[in-house]
C-alpha cells in the first residue's frame, strides 16, 4: 500500500519535472528574445538599414550585409533546389535496391549531420582554391547550396512518400508513363509538402555563418555586389557573382567579436533583423504544411 | 515513332535523375579529397606524433607547436558540458510529450521547439557571451569572460530539441499494447515510462543522443564567441580556451596566406573534426535502422 | 474471347499466389471473379493490365492472350496495353485535382490538349458515367469534394475517357454505401454494350445480380468458371457450392 501512494507521487513530480524540462527551452527563447531587443531596439531604424557599417558605433548599418544576405540566399535557392528535388524524385521513385542505391542513402544521412564548418573547408578547398573563384558570392551560394542539399533531399522525399500509391496505380491505369505520372500527379501533389522543406533549408542558409567565414566572406564590405540588371544589352549582368560580399550573421559576428561595447547594440539589432527574417520564414513554412494537412484528405 | 521518342525521353530523365542522386556522393568524395590532400601536405611538415601527443597548440606564435590535445580537451568540455545540460533535460522532455502531454499540448510545444532549432548559432553566441556568461559571474566570480561553461550550457539548450523531439518520436511508435499490457498490471505512467516505453525505444533514443553529440562536437559560432579561442590543456570550465571548430574560424579570419603551414592546420584538425562526427553520424544511423527494423 | 488465360502462377517472392490458372473471359460480357479473401482474385484482376508490375519480387509465369498477344512477351509496350485496358480501383482514388482534369488526364498524357476535343469527350464520359448531370455546373471544383460514390463513377468516366476496350474493376463498391452501389452496378450493366468488363467482388449477389459468366477462386485455384445463372444455381464443384450457400468465406 505505501509503495503504491509512493510511486504516484513519484508519477506526479514526474509529471511537473517532465513539464518544467519541456519549457525550459521556449523559456531561455523568450528570454534570449527580450535581452536581444532590450540591447538593440534603440539602434534599428532607416539609418541601420541603409548605412554601410563603420568605424564608429552609433553611425554603423547592415545595408551591405542584408543585401548579401538576399544575394545568398536567392542562388543557393538556384543551385540546390533542383538538383535536391530531382535526387529525391530518383531515390524515392526510381531507385532499386542495391548496393549504390544504399551507398547513396546512407551518405545522404550522413552529410546531413556533417557540422557546417567542415563544408566551409570544403568550400575552401574546392570553390575558393581549386576553381578559383576567389572570395566571391559563387563560392559562398555555392558551400551553401551544397550544405543544405541533404535537408532539401530528405524533406522533399517526405513530401513524396506522403502521396498514397493509389494516385500513382490510377495513374498507370490510364496508361500514363512513369515520368507522366510523377510530372503530372505526384510532384503537383506533393508541391506545398516541398515547398514546406525548401523554405526550412533556406532559412538554415540564412543563419549559417562558419562556413561563409571559412570560405572568406568578408566582414567590413563598405560596397554593393554589381546589380543583376544592367543598362546594356542583355540587361541581365552576372558582374554581381564574383563580387566579394558579406551577410548578415558575419556582420554580427563581427560586431560581436569587437572589444568596444557600442557595437553589441549595433549586434543586437542585427540579430534582431535576422531573427525576423528566421521566424518569418519558419512561419511561412509551419502556415503551408497546417494548411495543406487540412486541405487534402485522401 | 512518337512512342520511340517517348521512350528514349523516358530513359533520359531517369538518368539525369541518377546523376543528382549521384552528386551527393561526389560532395562526400570531395570533402574528404580536399581534406586529405591539404592534410597530407601538413604532415609533410609536421610529425604525427608530435601531433597527437604535443600538449601545446601554437602555430601562430613564433615558437610553433603543434599538438592536438588542447584543441580536443577544448571540444571535449564544451561537448561534455552541452550533453550534461541537454541529455536529461531532453529525454524527461521527450517522456512527457510522449507519455503524459495532452495531444493539445503535444502539437502547441512540438512546433515552438522547432523554432528553438532554427535560431541561428551566431545569435546562441551572443546569448552566451553578454547575457549567460554575465550571469554566470553573479554566482561563479572566477568565472572569466571568456570560458567552456557557459557557452556549453547555451549548447546543451540549443540541442535539446534534438534529442526531444527524436526520443518522442521513438516513443510514439512503440506500439500501445505493449504499454496496456503494463498498465493493466496496474503500473503508473513513470513505471510504464522507465520499465517499457524507454527500452522499447532504446535503439531510437541512442540515435537522438548520437546526433545530439555529434551537433555539440561540429559546433562552431557559439564556442568562438564565447570561449575564449585561446588553445590550452585543462579540463577547468572556469577559463578561456579553444575548441577544434574555434580554432578553424580563427585562422580563416586572420590573414594567413593559403599555402602555409598554418593555413594547412585547418585542414588536418577538421579532418580530425570529420572523422569523429562522421563515426558518430554513422553509430546514429545504425541505431535508427535497427529501431525502424523493430517497429516499421 | 478477350482473354485467353493458360497455365498462369503467380508469386510475390517466394509466397505462390495463383496457381495453374487457365480459362477464357469472353468480349463484350460481363465476367465476375468471387472467391474469399486472400484466393488470388486481386492478383489476378491486376496481372490482366500488368498492374502487378509495379509491385517489386512480383513474377509470374504462363500466358495471357489479349486478341491472341500474349500481353506478358517480350516488347509488349505496357502503357500502349493499359490505354486499352482500363481499370477501375477498390477505394475511389480519384486525382487531387479538378473533375474536368480528371476525366481529360488519359488523354493529356496522350499528347491531346486541344480545348473543343478535351471538352467532348470530359463531357461524353461524365454522361456514360451517369455523373453529368450532378457536376456539370462545377467541373472546375476539386474532384476530392464529391461524395464517395460519384468520386468512384468519375473513376468510371476517367478510364472510359481514353477508349479502352476492356474495363477491370477490382472491387468498386466495397467502400460504397448500398445507395451508391447500386448506381455502379447499373453503370457496370449498361457499358456491358461496349466495353469487355471484368469485375472482382466479395459480394455474391453482386456477381449474381450483373455479371453474366462466374469464375470462383480458391486459395489461388480457379475451382469453377461458367455461366453466372448454372455458378449460382447448380455449380458443378463442392467447394462452389459450399462457398455460395455461405458455409465458409
Amino acid at each position: 500500500m505505501n509503495r503504491n501512494i509512493l510511486s504516484k507521487w513519484f508519477d506526479n513530480i514526474f509529471w511537473v519535472l517532465g513539464f518544467i524540462a519541456t519549457l525550459i527551452g521556449l523559456a531561455t527563447l523568450i528570454v534570449l528574445i527580450l535581452d536581444v531587443l532590450a540591447d538593440g531596439v534603440g539602434r534599428l531604424g532607416w539609418q541601420f538599414l541603409t548605412s554601410y557599417p563603420s568605424r564608429r558605433p552609433e553611425s554603423a548599418g547592415i545595408l551591405s550585409a542584408w543585401i548579401g544576405t538576399i544575394w545568398i540566399m536567392a542562388l543557393t535557392t538556384l543551385l540546390s533546389i533542383p538538383l535536391g528535388i530531382m535526387a529525391a524524385v530518383y531515390l524515392e521513385e526510381y531507385s532499386r535496391k542495391n548496393w549504390l542505391t544504399n551507398l547513396i542513402e546512407i551518405n545522404i544521412a550522413n552529410l546531413a549531420g556533417v557540422p557546417s564548418i567542415i563544408y566551409g573547408l570544403l568550400g575552401l578547398g574546392l570553390f575558393v582554391r581549386a576553381m578559383s573563384l576567389e572570395r566571391s558570392l559563387i563560392s559562398g551560394a555555392a558551400t551553401l547550396a551544397i550544405l543544405v542539399l541533404p535537408i532539401v533531399i530528405l524533406s522533399t522525399r517526405e513530401a513524396l512518400r506522403a502521396i498514397p500509391f493509389s494516385i500513382r496505380e490510377a495513374s498507370y491505369a490510364l496508361g500514363a508513363t512513369k515520368w507522366q505520372t510523377i510530372r503530372h500527379q505526384v510532384l503537383p501533389a506533393a508541391l506545398p509538402g516541398i515547398m514546406t522543406g525548401v523554405i526550412l533549408s533556406m532559412s538554415r542558409a540564412v543563419g549559417e555563418t562558419a562556413p561563409l567565414i571559412m570560405i572568406g566572406a568578408l566582414t567590413y564590405v563598405a560596397f554593393l555586389p554589381a546589380s543583376p540588371i544592367s543598362s546594356e544589352f542583355p540587361f541581365i549582368s552576372i558582374q554581381g557573382l564574383f563580387d566579394p560580399f558579406t551577410v548578415l550573421p558575419i556582420q554580427i559576428f563581427n560586431w560581436v567579436s569587437r572589444p568596444q561595447k557600442g557595437f553589441f547594440a549595433d549586434a543586437a539589432a542585427g540579430i534582431i533583423v535576422l531573427l525576423i527574417i528566421t521566424f518569418m520564414m519558419n512561419a511561412i513554412a509551419v502556415w503551408m504544411r497546417h494548411k495543406y494537412q487540412k486541405k487534402i484528405r485522401w | 515513332m512518337y512512342k520511340r521518342v517517348q521512350r528514349y525521353k523516358e530513359r533520359l530523365i531517369e538518368g539525369a535523375l541518377f546523376l543528382s542522386a549521384l552528386f551527393s556522393i561526389f560532395i562526400t568524395g570531395g570533402i574528404i579529397a580536399v581534406l586529405f590532400f591539404e592534410t597530407f601536405e601538413f604532415f609533410k611538415e609536421v610529425s604525427i606524433i608530435a601531433f597527437l601527443t604535443d600538449t601545446q597548440w601554437t602555430p601562430l606564435f613564433a615558437e610553433k607547436h603543434f599538438g592536438i590535445l588542447p584543441l580536443f580537451a577544448g571540444t571535449f568540455l564544451t561537448t561534455v558540458i552541452a550533453i550534461t545540460v541537454a541529455l536529461p533535460i531532453g529525454l524527461i522532455s521527450a517522456i512527457y510529450l510522449s507519455e503524459y502531454a495532452t495531444d493539445r499540448v503535444r502539437t502547441m510545444v512540438k512546433p515552438a521547439l522547432e523554432v528553438l532549432a532554427a535560431v541561428p548559432t551566431v545569435v546562441y553566441g551572443y546569448f552566451a557571451l553578454l547575457f549567460v556568461t554575465p550571469l554566470l559571474q553573479k554566482i561563479i566570480p572566477d568565472l572569466s569572460g571568456f570560458n567552456a561553461l557557459s557557452p556549453g550550457i547555451v549548447m546543451g539548450i540549443m540541442i535539446i530539441p534534438i534529442i526531444s523531439s527524436l526520443s518522442e518520436d521513438a516513443m510514439h511508435a512503440v506500439p500501445m499494447g505493449l504499454r496496456e499490457g503494463a498498465y493493466a498490471l496496474g503500473s503508473t505512467r513513470l513505471q510504464v515510462a522507465t520499465r517499457v516505453v524507454v527500452p522499447a525505444a532504446f535503439s531510437g533514443i541512442a540515435a537522438s543522443f548520437m546526433l545530439g553529440i555529434s551537433r555539440a562536437v561540429g559546433e562552431t559560432m557559439i564556442v568562438a564567441i564565447a570561449a575564449g579561442q585561446q588553445p590550452r590543456l585543462t579540463l577547468n570550465p572556469l577559463v578561456p580556451i579553444a575548441t577544434v571548430t574555434a580554432y578553424i574560424v580563427q585562422v580563416s579570419l586572420g590573414d594567413t596566406p593559403t599555402g602555409t603551414i598554418e593555413y594547412k592546420t585547418i585542414f588536418a584538425v577538421g579532418i580530425s573534426l570529420f572523422v569523429v562526427t562522421f563515426g558518430l553520424n554513422m553509430v546514429s544511423y545504425w541505431f535508427k535502422k535497427k529501431f525502424m527494423e523493430v517497429y516499421e | 474471347m478477350a482473354f485467353k488465360v493458360k497455365d498462369v502462377n503467380a508469386f510475390y517472392g517466394e509466397k505462390q499466389a495463383l496457381k495453374g490458372v487457365s480459362f477464357e473471359i469472353p468480349a463484350k460480357s460481363v465476367t465476375a471473379i468471387i472467391g474469399p479473401s486472400g484466393c488470388g482474385k486481386s492478383t489476378f484482376i491486376r496481372c490482366l493490365n500488368r498492374m502487378n508490375d509495379l509491385v517489386p519480387m512480383f513474377s509470374i509465369t504462363g500466358e495471357i492472350l489479349y486478341n491472341g498477344t500474349n500481353i506478358y512477351s517480350k516488347g509488349i509496350d505496357v502503357t500502349e496495353l493499359r490505354r486499352r485496358i482500363g481499370m477501375v480501383f477498390q477505394k475511389p482514388n480519384p486525382f487531387p485535382k479538378s473533375i474536368y482534369e480528371n476525366a481529360a488526364y488519359g488523354l493529356r498524357i496522350q499528347g491531346v490538349n486541344k480545348r473543343n476535343i478535351l471538352d467532348k469527350v470530359v463531357e461524353g464520359s461524365l454522361r456514360k458515367a451517369a455523373l453529368w448531370d450532378e457536376v456539370k455546373d462545377r467541373l472546375n471544383s476539386s474532384a476530392l469534394a464529391l461524395s464517395g460514390g460519384q468520386q468512384q463513377r468519375l473513376c468510371i468516366a476517367r478510364a472510359i475517357a481514353t477508349e479502352p476496350e476492356v474495363i477491370l474493376f477490382d472491387e468498386p463498391c466495397s467502400a460504397l454505401d448500398p445507395i451508391a452501389t447500386a448506381k455502379i452496378e447499373d453503370q457496370i450493366t449498361a457499358l456491358k454494350q461496349y466495353y469487355t468488363v471484368v469485375i472482382v467482388t466479395h459480394n455474391m449477389q453482386q456477381a449474381a445480380r450483373v455479371s453474366e459468366y462466374t469464375g470462383f477462386f480458391m486459395m489461388g485455384e480457379l475451382v469453377e468458371f461458367d455461366i453466372t445463372r448454372k455458378i449460382f444455381t447448380a455449380p458443378s464443384n463442392k467447394l462452389t457450392e459450399d462457398y455460395i450457400t455461405g458455409r465458409f468465406g
